[in-house]
């Protein structure tokens, strides 16, 4: 294992994202703060309580998870794509570098910064809302999975992009209608009755949900079928990009 | 000397059923410098590119250093630095900090000593803290070589280094490029600037379609360069040439006016005055005198005429 080039690739990321720090964490930042102004504030003056949590509070694990998703994704996919774009992968790929350690250090650079806005997004709420976490274990576990997983999502979106359109494309077109939908903003119950089956093809619907859960001690769906969603989302990125990398395919012709 | 790197039977054809190298074989002796040399679209960088790991072979097999590239790639792949035709970097990323990132990729720990030798070697010291996307286009070649050299490669793979490259810069590489053989890297490169591979090379393999249809000494090539012509154009035309002159093997052309004369300008004896004088005692007179010496172009040139169409 090379893990020198591991920590190579993973402090390079990370030193591209400290460079643009403040775009990186004021627009995550700025835009949870008026989600609360608007749905906590104006809007949840009028919904007081959902399942007994006031609706300020309900809404912070999905907030913090819409970021989480869109961020794991945009910053794992633009990782892996823009070397392939202006062509200095070829550095990676002429390295004695395996591609297990390839991921390691981008899709590690990936989570890392969304983990990190993840939690500013926590701090924030903490100035809007009256906030306490039952289970802090499950949910920093919870949010590390999470993005983990989204970042793996994110890489394999960056390895067969074959431009930026197609970038932007599917966090566009497939994660934000999900995200939305996926009861960031309210419980699925509030759903007429046909649509919370709907609801339940939505695999973001137990992301939040067991996130929601190690909030406020309740969720939509078992945290155990949570729990095995995201580890079956998980295992299926890590099959993607096995089996990706094992034809050579993507970063070498 | 022996090999460091063994090219053995290697073909490529890429996925559209381009075939970009037929068959190649080719050994790579430590410590010379190499040049390949062939017109654009032979192959050359094909083949750079499946010795250094870029691209996948279709067949046949590569070591480095006695490793093979697929199965021991990393071994094989440590020993080696490339350096690519196109100028591909992270355009925010600074000078030092890239050779860093690129050492580091090779395994190999910390060493600033080094990189900062490395980078006053190629001029480049003063711009350690610029970002790349602020140098020149010669200094951002030169961050390709500096990073191609940051982890101690034993062999050092330039694709096509002249190309856009004042002569200022080309004299300048060419001096590193010596220097690094003296501490004896291994130096591959590929051109179709002849005089390159003239003015640098210890041994020049000419590729052209895939194929490598020579790989030679530079000198024996040279020794060849040194064969001239003398033509000698006729007042007037020559019947039949007089016995005095039959040992010179002269050539007559088609309409009798012009005669040919080969000989090795190194050669302790040309023959120029004696079949002038000659020339002069069988009374025939002389119009104008041309000489002109077959250059590694030529040889280039007819080599890659001579070959039938590889394939079809």
């Amino acid at each position: 294992m090379n893990l020198q080039a591991v920590w190579s690739i993973y402090r390079s990321e990370m030193r591209r994202f400290f460079r643009t720090i403040t775009q990186s964490l004021i627009s995550p930042v700025l835009s949870t703060s008026l989600y609360f102004i608007v749905f906590g504030a104006a809007i949840g003056s009028r919904i007081q309580e959902v399942e007994g949590i006031s609706y300020g509070a309900f809404i912070v694990p999905g907030l913090i998870m819409l970021s989480v998703l869109t961020q794991s994704i945009s910053n794992a996919s633009f990782g892996i794509y823009f070397p392939k774009f202006i062509g200095s992968i070829y550095e990676v790929n002429a390295a004695p570098v395996s591609f297990i350690e390839i991921v390691l250090g981008y899709v590690g650079a990936a989570a890392t910064k969304s983990m990190f806005i993840g939690l500013i997004i926590l701090g924030t709420a903490f100035f809007f809302v009256d906030l306490t976490i039952q289970h802090p274990a499950a949910m920093v576990a919870f949010l590390t999975l999470t993005c983990i997983s989204f970042s793996l999502f994110g890489f394999i979106i960056g390895l067969w992009s074959k431009n930026f359109e197609q970038l932007q494309l599917v966090p566009l077109l497939v994660i934000t209608p999900l995200v939305f939908l996926g009861g960031s903003f309210y419980s699925i119950s509030m759903l007429p009755e046909g649509w919370q089956t709907v609801a339940l093809f939505n695999p973001v619907v137990y992301l939040i949900s067991g996130f929601r859960w190690s909030f406020f001690g309740m969720a939509d769906v078992n945290i155990a079928i949570s729990l095995m969603m995201i580890a079956l989302f998980l295992a299926l990125c890590l099959g993607i990009i096995w089996w990706t990398f094992r034809t050579g395919f993507k970063i070498r012709s | 000397m022996a090999s460091i790197i063994q090219v053995e039977n290697v073909s490529k054809v890429y996925d559209g059923g381009f075939r970009a190298l037929d068959d190649v074989n080719l050994s790579i002796e430590e410590g010379e410098i190499l040049a390949l040399l062939g017109p654009n679209g032979a192959g050359k960088t094909t083949l750079i590119s499946i010795i250094c790991g870029l691209v996948n072979l279709t067949s046949g097999s590569v070591s480095v250093g006695g490793h093979d590239t697929i199965r021991d790639y990393r071994a094989a792949r440590s020993l080696i630095g490339l350096v690519p035709q196109e100028i591909a970097l992270e355009p925010f990323q600074k000078v030092l900090d890239g050779l860093r990132f690129t050492r580091g990729l090779y395994g190999k720990p910390a060493d600033p000593d080094f990189l900062e030798n490395v980078l006053r070697r190629l001029s480049l010291w003063d711009k350690r803290d610029s970002m790349t996307s602020e140098l020149s286009g010669g200094m951002k070649r030169r961050v390709l070589i500096a990073k191609a050299l940051c982890h101690q490669p034993k062999v050092l793979f330039l694709d096509e280094p002249s190309a856009g490259v004042d002569v200022e810069l080309r004299k300048d590489m060419w001096e590193v490029i010596r220097q690094l053989r003296a501490e004896g890297v291994t130096i591959i490169l590929t051109t179709h600037y002849i005089e390159e591979a003239e003015a640098i090379a210890d041994r020049v393999g000419i590729i052209s379609k895939g194929k490598i249809l020579l790989v030679e000494d530079k000198d024996t090539l040279v020794r060849r360069m040194g064969h001239r012509e003398m033509r000698i154009e006729l007042l007037e035309p020559l019947a039949s040439l007089p016995d005095t002159l039959a040992k010179y093997s002269l050539a007559q052309s088609e309409d009798r006016c012009t005669l040919v004369y080969s000989y090795e300008a190194n050669g302790e004896r040309t023959g120029i005055m004696s079949l002038f004088n000659d020339l002069n005692a069988a009374g025939i007179k002389l119009r104008d005198v041309d000489t002109r010496q077959s250059s590694l172009e030529d040889i280039f040139v007819s080599l890659i005429e001579d070959k039938p169409e590889a394939r079809t």
